[in-house]
């Protein structure tokens, strides 16, 4: 495209005037109009976009303080003498590091991580759209299905990123506070440490995958909306309301297809031996939320008027 | 997601109950020895539909009508006509207790079967004989057992927690091969049954025995001061068990025994199966959480499913029902993070309470040296395994502690024997064996207790169910060993891999009738101390398939992508069908080649918007090379709109737009052969400017010349600010490094709408002199812009818009120029001459006048038009 030379003049030139930088446009040639749109808006680019974000940020640093502050409650307070009450992971939270990490992730999964994949997955279109950028990625022109794909790819990356941080760190956190016990099943016993690494990724897994369902919604909500903020709050609140309607038995049967009725199957892999059950439902359900809220997501932004 | 959470508020407000009529009525019983008439107090629960199926409830010991009014409307919700009542001897029933006798309570129970038959409500089978299943627990489930033996009218039977052998139960003997009633006398429970029946009511005597009839209480009685079955006794208590009547029972029997049971351990429920099963009568065995000893309760589904086969499907269940047993505590409840029971089914048959005869038993070894135990005189301090009606409790107790050795352990009293630990889990479900040696030292009978406890690593011990096999063995001559063959408890526990099983004798429990005398027993394993134990496997009972969910999962994902992969297809092969993507064609001048050389062509332009507002009505304009094109009008003439759908942001309601001659629809690639700045900057407000500029030419995917970004930049002319970042830019600067942005790679049309808003004159100056040349190097420039000047100053050609519409088009010289008559003429000076010659005065004047009155007054024109 630019010889050297031609560069070191235009910069030399530049310092003094601006003027002389435009002589550039009369020797420069045109960006290729012929280039493959399949390149556009490569992955690492995207992630560059997102990561450098303070909310990135804060999300990394809640996600480090926060086993932390269990451990130091748990170190302060105990895990409390009212036996029989309360979950059965609080009671077998602090004898080890992987107990740890399953205890901290069990209360982190109704709202933390919850809200942590709607930021992730709400915000990635929407505050572009509030920033203006949206428009400029699309005149690149970057495909809309492609900016889609490249954004879900890069939010869901951060979404599992943050969700397999938390409890790898409180893993270790809980090392460091209780020590490495072998885990210890809330339900008796205790597994050896390949038993309990594959329980602990059966676990991340499935909470990975309920998670699709939060994630669609607010990548739905983020197409729809150009205010991050609905987004993010809508799918928010979409898991309060279900997480509500989930505690009225008398909905039964129909409770079982509210999006979070599953949400904790997890627990089905912590016993003596791994329950498919509820956990194959679950994820058979979390599929087909996110598949349709995915291919509303794209439907409608292939549609949308960009106006924002 | 607003549908399916209308559709459940819907469901909850819609749903509701089925109403359940419930008449109280009393019915006449068989009358006491003495003539005495006796009245039972019934209760009839009506489903929403009849004639129906009846079912007879019974309740339990102690209890009444009233303690069974859940289970019957519920069971009445699912359709059946459901008959409560209190037995005689209980509640507002008439009459004495007679434990179950054939002469009383089972005559009573036929009576109400005939009253059923008379109730329009019931469906019968045919004269005077209901269709009709009897189910009850403990008390009431003997009472159906019975009933089913000696009535046949009844269709179905469902048994919970009750016993086979009361004898068997009351006097257990664990010893293989003891006899019946031989054992070691219940005395806690059978006192705190008695007492359950002692009250006297409002009669005001206090006869000691309560509502019991003579002989019943006479029987206890006895029992409870020499702690042992007399003949008597033994006849009484088999009359009232269904062990006497097995062989007549030809109804389908579902069986449920507790897990956590001292009273009826799961022994009576396995020898009520075997004995109902040899006649060839379909039995289930289900082992439930709870029992006796608290926790659990029937599953009236299984109730139901039972019922529903024989009573609403008229089929016979299958002879090899699947055996289904509760794991306490196996699972963890997603909603409540605590342990729960999970439901195994085991198919093929049930195995018994020792196992298939087939089926995988673990053998263990124990080891332990002969240990010498001591029977305290008195009894006391007693061992506490299970306490009637505090079972619970005990188990709250042992978890505060952490032990619960303390308790079931007295010291000098326990024999000890201890395998090695696991190396695997292993589930034990039903009942082990051990063979021992017993020597008693001093006495001819010996009184022991065999537990089997769990020992985990760090030294925890627990007592599985808090049961023991109680064992009385007389006939022992001091000092000589005896071989004996003990049946541990039937229990469902999983022993985890590393825990140790260990087997204790001991010498008292506080459950039971203890001898008085000092005792002393030296206890020693038989040959190599084998513990052997029953196990099984099987499959967590499903409710529904679970993997039809994952398959409708996976299938709306296939779906979704192939929608989301075909969707952009179908739309483009439309696309081709409607217009082609190029005008070689149908270029408006007719001239192939040129159309694919011309940077933009606007054809028929029109947005509607769902309003029917018309933002863009019918615009058409052509912008050739080298041209610097202005868009000219007030605010809101639609100018906007037409950049946005040059870009591809907007999908236009007809018309269309060529950029060298490809038709642009969202994404068309030859959209980056334009580089466009519209309606304000957009940057990551968290970035600096020159990694806008950067990480934006690198969403472009085109190899990256620094020059280029340098380039831009400098024309940007943000100095050092540069690298901050840009949300503290001032709106102006971000206008610079917006058209910088946009001129990035030098595309070759330059889009920009209101470029000069925020920038100072002497940046505006700059922008013109930077637009004039961009232009001169062949490429295109369109510019936006409301204000004339701007527009005059800058561009060649204008198009004036107004209200969506074009008003005018043209080089600026032209649009300028026209409005008034004008004649060109070659040579002035010598026209002035001509026309003065003939008479004609005339002034030369500049033929351009000024393009804001132009403008002004072709939408002032416009204006008066339309209104």
């Amino acid at each position: 495209m630019t010889s050297a030379p031609e560069r070191r003049d235009a910069n030399a030139v530049s310092a003094a005037t601006r003027v002389g930088t435009h002589s550039r446009l009369d020797t420069a040639q045109s960006r290729s109009g012929a280039h493959d749109l399949r390149g556009t808006l490569p992955l690492r680019v995207e992630l560059a976009r997102q990561v450098r974000r303070r909310r990135t940020q804060a999300v990394a640093i809640l996600v480090l303080v926060l086993p932390v502050l269990i451990a130091l409650a748990f170190r302060i307070g105990g895990t409390g003498d009212d036996t029989g009450g309360g979950p059965a992971l609080l009671q077998v939270a602090t004898s080890g590091a992987g107990n740890f990490a399953l205890f901290t992730e069990y209360v982190s999964v109704g709202f933390l991580l919850v809200v942590m994949v709607a930021l992730f997955c709400g915000d990635s279109v929407a505050s572009e759209a509030s920033w203006s950028s949206l428009r400029y990625l699309l005149a690149i022109p970057v495909p809309r299905a492609r900016l889609l794909r490249q954004k879900l790819i890069i939010a869901l990356l951060l979404s599992f990123a943050a969700q397999l941080l938390l409890p790898l760190w409180a893993f270790l956190v809980g090392g460091a506070f209780f020590g490495w016990a072998p885990v210890e099943s809330p339900l008796g016993g205790s597994f050896g440490w390949g038993e309990a690494l594959s329980r602990l990724l059966i676990v991340l897994a499935y909470s990975c995958g309920q998670s699709l369902v939060v994630a669609g919604l607010a990548f739905l909500l983020g197409v729809l909306t150009d205010a991050p903020l609905g987004a993010v709050g809508g799918s928010v609140m979409l898991v309060i309301v279900s997480n509500i309607l989930d505690s009225i038995t008398a909905l039964d049967p129909y409770r079982q297809f509210l999006p979070t009725h599953f949400q904790y199957s997890w627990v089905d892999a912590l016993g003596p031996e791994v329950v498919w059950d509820d956990m194959m439902r679950g994820t058979g359900l979390a599929l087909v939320y996110s598949a349709i809220f995915f291919a509303t997501a794209w439907l409608a932004f292939d549609r949308k008027d960009i106006t924002s | 997601m607003l549908g399916l959470i209308a559709a459940l508020v819907a469901i909850a407000a819609v749903r509701r109950d089925p109403p359940i009529a419930t008449t109280s009525q009393r019915i006449a019983g068989v009358a006491e020895p003495g003539g005495a008439a006796v009245s039972l107090d019934t209760t009839l629960y009506l489903p929403e539909s009849t004639p129906a199926p009846a079912v007879l409830l019974a309740h339990g010991f102690g209890g009444s009508k009233g303690s069974v009014a859940d289970e019957a409307r519920s069971l009445a919700r699912r359709g059946y006509v459901v008959l409560t009542y209190s037995a005689r001897g209980f509640g507002a029933s008439g009459g004495l207790i007679h434990l179950d006798a054939p002469d009383y309570e089972i005559a009573d129970a036929s009576r109400l079967v005939d009253w059923l038959a008379q109730q329009s409500s019931v469906e019968l089978d045919g004269p005077g004989d209901p269709r009709v299943g009897v189910a009850g627990s403990s008390y009431g489930g003997a009472l159906a057992l019975l009933l089913a033996a000696y009535d046949t009218r009844i269709d179905v039977v469902a048994a919970d927690i009750t016993w086979n052998e009361l004898a068997d139960a009351l006097f257990p003997q664990s010893e293989q091969g003891g006899a019946t009633g031989s054992g070691v006398f219940k005395r806690l429970w059978a006192g705190y049954l008695f007492a359950a029946g002692g009250d006297d009511g409002d009669s005001g005597a206090n006869s000691g025995c309560g509502r019991f009839a003579p002989e019943i209480c006479d029987l206890y009685q006895r029992a409870a001061q020499t702690g042992a079955a007399d003949a008597a006794t033994l006849a009484l208590l088999h009359a009232s068990s269904p062990a006497s009547v097995l062989s007549s029972i030809t109804a389908p029997t579902l069986l449920s025994q507790g897990q956590r049971d001292s009273l009826f351990p799961l022994g009576q429920a396995d020898a009520n199966a075997r004995g109902i099963a040899a006649n060839g009568t379909p039995v289930q065995v289900r082992w439930r959480a709870g029992g006796h000893d608290g926790g659990g309760s029937p599953s009236l589904s299984a109730i139901d499913d039972w019922f529903q086969t024989v009573l609403v499907d008229g089929k016979r269940p299958a002879t090899d029902q699947a055996f289904v047993f509760d794991r306490s505590g196996a699972g963890l409840s997603a909603a409540t993070g605590r342990s729960v029971a999970q439901t195994i089914r085991v198919t093929g048959g049930y195995p018994g309470i020792a196992g298939a005869p087939d089926a995988p038993r673990h053998s263990l070894a124990l080891t332990g040296a002969a240990q010498t135990i001591n029977a305290p005189a008195g009894g006391a301090p007693a061992a506490v395994t299970s306490v009637p009606a505090l079972g619970g409790l005990l188990d709250a107790a042992g978890l505060l502690g952490g032990q619960t050795a303390a308790l079931t352990d007295p010291p000098g009293q326990v024999a000890d024997f201890v395998s090695a630990p696991l190396s695997a889990s292993v589930l034990v479900v039903g009942s082990a064996q051990i063979q021992l040696t017993v020597t008693s030292l001093t006495t001819t009978s010996a009184t022991l207790f065999v537990g089997l406890h769990d020992v985990s690593p760090d030294g925890g011990d627990s007592l599985p169910a808090g049961l023991v096999s109680p064992v009385l063995l007389t006939g022992l001559q001091p000092g000589v060993p005896r071989d004996v063959t003990i049946e541990l408890p039937g229990i469902v526990t999983q022993f985890a891999s590393g825990d140790r099983l260990r087997v204790s004798v001991a010498t008292t429990d506080l459950g039971y009738t203890l001898p008085s005398a000092p005792a002393q027993y030296t206890i020693q394993l038989q040959g190599n101390g084998e513990l052997s134990v029953p196990t099984l496997s099987g499959e967590t009972l499903r409710s529904g398939s679970p993997r039809v969910w994952l398959l409708a999962g996976l299938a709306a994902v296939a779906l979704a992508v192939l929608v989301a992969w075909l969707a952009p297809i179908a739309l483009a092969r439309r696309g081709r069908r409607l217009g082609p993507r190029t005008v070689a064609d149908d270029s408006p001048d007719g001239d192939a080649d040129h159309g694919n050389e011309v940077p933009l062509i606007v054809q028929d332009l029109v947005k509607e918007y769902r309003s029917g507002y018309r933002a863009v009505d019918g615009v058409s304009f052509r912008v050739e090379r080298g041209q610097v094109v202005g868009l000219l009008g007030p605010n809101g003439a639609g100018k906007t709109t037409v950049l946005r759908m040059v870009m591809g942001l907007i999908r236009p309601t007809s018309g269309r737009i060529l950029v060298f001659g490809q038709v642009i629809v969202p994404g068309a690639p030859v959209l980056s052969r334009l580089g466009a700045f519209v309606e304000g900057a957009g940057f990551l407000p968290h970035l600096s400017g020159r990694d806008n500029l950067r990480l934006f030419w690198a969403a472009t995917g085109l190899a990256s010349p620094e020059a280029d970004v340098e380039t831009a930049l400098e024309i940007a002319g943000l100095g050092a600010s540069v690298d901050r970042k840009v949300k503290t830019y001032s709106q102006g600067m971000r206008q610079r490094l917006a058209i910088a942005q946009a001129m990035l790679g030098l595309p070759e049309v330059l889009v920009l709408d209101e470029p000069t808003n925020g920038l100072d004159p002497p940046q505006i100056a700059e922008m013109r002199s930077v637009l004039r040349r961009y232009a001169a190097t062949g490429r295109t420039v369109i510019v936006s812009s409301h204000l004339l000047s701007e527009v005059e100053q800058t561009c060649s050609h204008v198009v004036v818009m107004h209200r969506g519409r074009i008003v005018s088009a043209g080089a600026v010289e032209d649009i300028a120029g026209a409005g008034s008559t004008q004649l060109a003429v070659a040579d002035p000076a010598k026209a002035m001459a001509a026309l003065t010659a003939a008479g004609i005065t005339a002034t030369e004047v500049p033929a351009r006048r000024a393009l804001e009155e132009v403008f002004l007054q072709l939408i002032g024109g416009d204006d008066d038009q339309r209104s």
